[in-house]
């Protein structure tokens, strides 16, 4: 993978290079490179594959990343696409007209993470939650406890164990 | 007049007074691209909803279709009806605690999930897992394919009005799910699989009731084969139907059986061999015609494959030795910041979990790749077109969909 990492490098200028396993490696770039980094990847060595793309939220740098992975299946190898957003106003470009199957994913990101992808078919269109009007679920600061306690309600005479206390006793009853 | 959806039962604005959060979406969106503009007033189309309730869909999801006629203009997955947040639940989970949920997000063939997710905690924290633990993992793997395939076989007969497959296949099942039962004390939700390793070895005898199941299997098999491939009706109605063509492999990500069928030798197992399978005997199966009916094929020959990968398992894995790693307390586990990415072959496709790690002891982000994100939303709304009403069932259970991977 570092061969592959040196030959893109002199092509476009890279970040960061993460080699997780002999044929996973991930490689940090700038939103204006995805494109050109993506169509080489495809055309030229033969990263056909885009298997997923998804998004991490790292809330305390203020940054959303969008991770795309591709994989080769000839020579048995994947690669990840590191790139990193303002989480304020997060806007991307779409890759749909790359692989069709790229716009349920942004679909899917620009409903759960509130991330847009201008252009790309149907992005506004409801994916899972219908009529939700509150922050982007799968954000780090929209609050599951909060949320499942407004909304729902307790069922009364149901016992409910700390689930940590729980395991604790079950697994370490001596105390650990 | 474009079809909008009627948004009457909802809110329209937020208790702040917003009409909604800054960075949620806008569906005010007059008409959205990639929808076609159709007018229903023109009394020349009709909009059906195929689901969520209704015996010709897989599980809890629902196509809006576009009629003229009795053939389909434009089809729409809708999924949700299920949505339990998984990936967001874990992200408040311990990475142990994450194990009663992961399962639950494919019901047929949940030890996929365990795996993976299992794999890919192992190898952010430096453990490797036992041989014996690896050889129990590729057998439980291989019985949870063999499940499956039995439930898709008696599905795709059934779309097509034989309904004495489903019957026959569910029996089958039912012996497999005995063999599970005695090895992990459950049917359906195993949990067998841990990070570290596996939870027991095989009780006594468990060699002679496999072989005993695998016969019966091979029985309903023979004539599975009979009934149902060798039928007029099926013939009839499977081939030609859901034609893949081979271009579009890649650019809408099939994998699995749908890709084989079009004679793309696709398979995880082969592609990136895991586990034990470097150590096995076989060769993907494949088919060339790409319809429902050669997707059908290669999974009833692949569950045959499967059966005989049970067998070298059992013939050829160590009797002795341990069964788990040695891991540190779950209840303080940290694992330091990284990500990766885990697949498998499961009986639909690519299975994957992608898991980053933030150094604390939860996990930053779990995603889950399972095939029917990319088959039952892009592909199924492009293979939809121009097909007949009747046949959309047949078509959507031939791409192998399980909704709760999808929305997940």
């Amino acid at each position: 993978m570092r061969e592959l990492y040196a030959k893109l490098n002199r092509l476009f200028p890279l970040g960061e290079l993460t080699e997780r396993r002999s044929n996973l490696a991930f490689i940090t770039l700038t939103a204006e490179y995805l494109r050109p980094v993506l169509l080489h990847l495809r055309d030229r060595e033969g990263f056909s594959h885009l298997v997923l793309l998804t998004a991490v939220d790292w809330l305390e740098e203020g940054q959303f990343q969008l991770s795309y992975l591709l994989s080769d299946r000839a020579n048995g190898r994947d690669i990840g696409l590191r790139l990193m957003l303002p989480r304020d106003g997060a806007s991307m470009e779409s890759i749909h007209d790359l692989w069709p199957t790229a716009a349920t994913y942004q679909r899917e990101l620009r409903e759960m993470f509130g991330i847009d992808f201008p252009g790309s078919p149907r992005i506004n269109e409801e994916f899972i939650l219908e009529g939700w009007t509150d922050i982007p679920p799968y954000r780090r600061d929209f609050d599951t406890l909060k949320f499942a306690q407004e909304n729902f309600v307790a069922r009364p005479g149901r016992e409910t164990w700390d689930p940590a206390r729980h395991m604790k006793d079950q697994l370490y009853p001596d105390g650990a | 007049m474009a079809y909008q959806p009627d948004r009457s039962q909802y809110p329209a604005r937020r208790p702040d007074g917003l009409s909604r959060h800054p960075a949620s979406r806008d569906t005010s969106t007059a008409l959205c691209v990639g929808s076609l503009d159709i007018d229903l007033a023109s009394g020349k189309y009709l909009k059906l909803w195929q689901g969520p309730n209704h015996p010709g869909i897989t599980g809890n999801m629902s196509l809006e279709l576009t009629v003229c006629g009795d053939e389909v203009v434009e089809g729409k997955t809708h999924v949700g009806y299920l949505h339990r947040g998984f990936e967001k639940l874990m992200e408040r989970r311990t990475f142990i605690q994450c194990f009663p949920i992961v399962c639950r997000i494919c019901v047929p063939e949940p030890d996929f999930n365990e795996y993976c997710y299992a794999a890919a905690v192992e190898e952010l924290a430096g453990i490797q897992s036992p041989e014996r633990a690896d050889w129990i993992r590729t057998l439980i793997l291989e019985m949870g394919r063999i499940n499956s395939y039995l439930m898709y076989l008696g599905g795709q007969a059934g779309a097509f009005g034989l309904g004495v497959i489903g019957q026959w296949t569910t029996y089958v099942r039912d012996l497999m799910l005995d063999r599970f039962e005695e090895l992990s004390g459950a049917r359906i939700y195993h949990m067998f699989i841990l990070p570290g390793g596996v939870r027991d070895g095989l009780p006594d005898g468990f060699e002679q009731r496999m072989e005993e199941t695998l016969v019966e299997i091979e029985r309903v098999m023979s004539d599975v084969l009979d009934v149902m491939f060798r039928n007029a009706v099926f013939k009839k109605r499977a081939v030609g139907l859901g034609y893949i063509d081979p271009a579009l492999i890649e650019p809408y990500g099939v994998t699995g059986p749908p890709a084989r069928a079009a004679g793309v030798a696709k398979d995880v197992r082969k592609d990136q061999p895991y586990l034990v399978y470097p150590q096995l005997d076989f060769e993907p199966v494949t088919g060339a015609d790409s319809d429902v009916y050669t997707r059908a094929d290669v999974r009833r020959r692949d569950l045959l494959m499967s059966i005989d990968l049970v067998r070298q398992i059992l013939a050829r894995m160590p009797k002795e030795g341990p069964l788990m790693a040695k891991i540190p307390n779950v209840l303080h586990w940290k694992i330091p910041r990284g990500e990766t990415y885990i697949r498998g072959e499961c009986s639909r496709g690519e299975y994957g979990y992608y898991l980053v790690t933030d150094g604390s002891g939860y996990p930053r982000r779990v995603n889950v790749r399972g095939p029917s994100y990319t088959h039952a939303m892009a592909l199924m709304e492009r293979l939809i077109v121009n097909c007949n009403i009747a046949d959309v069932a047949g078509l959507l259970v031939s791409l192998h969909t399980y909704p709760p991977e999808i929305e997940r």
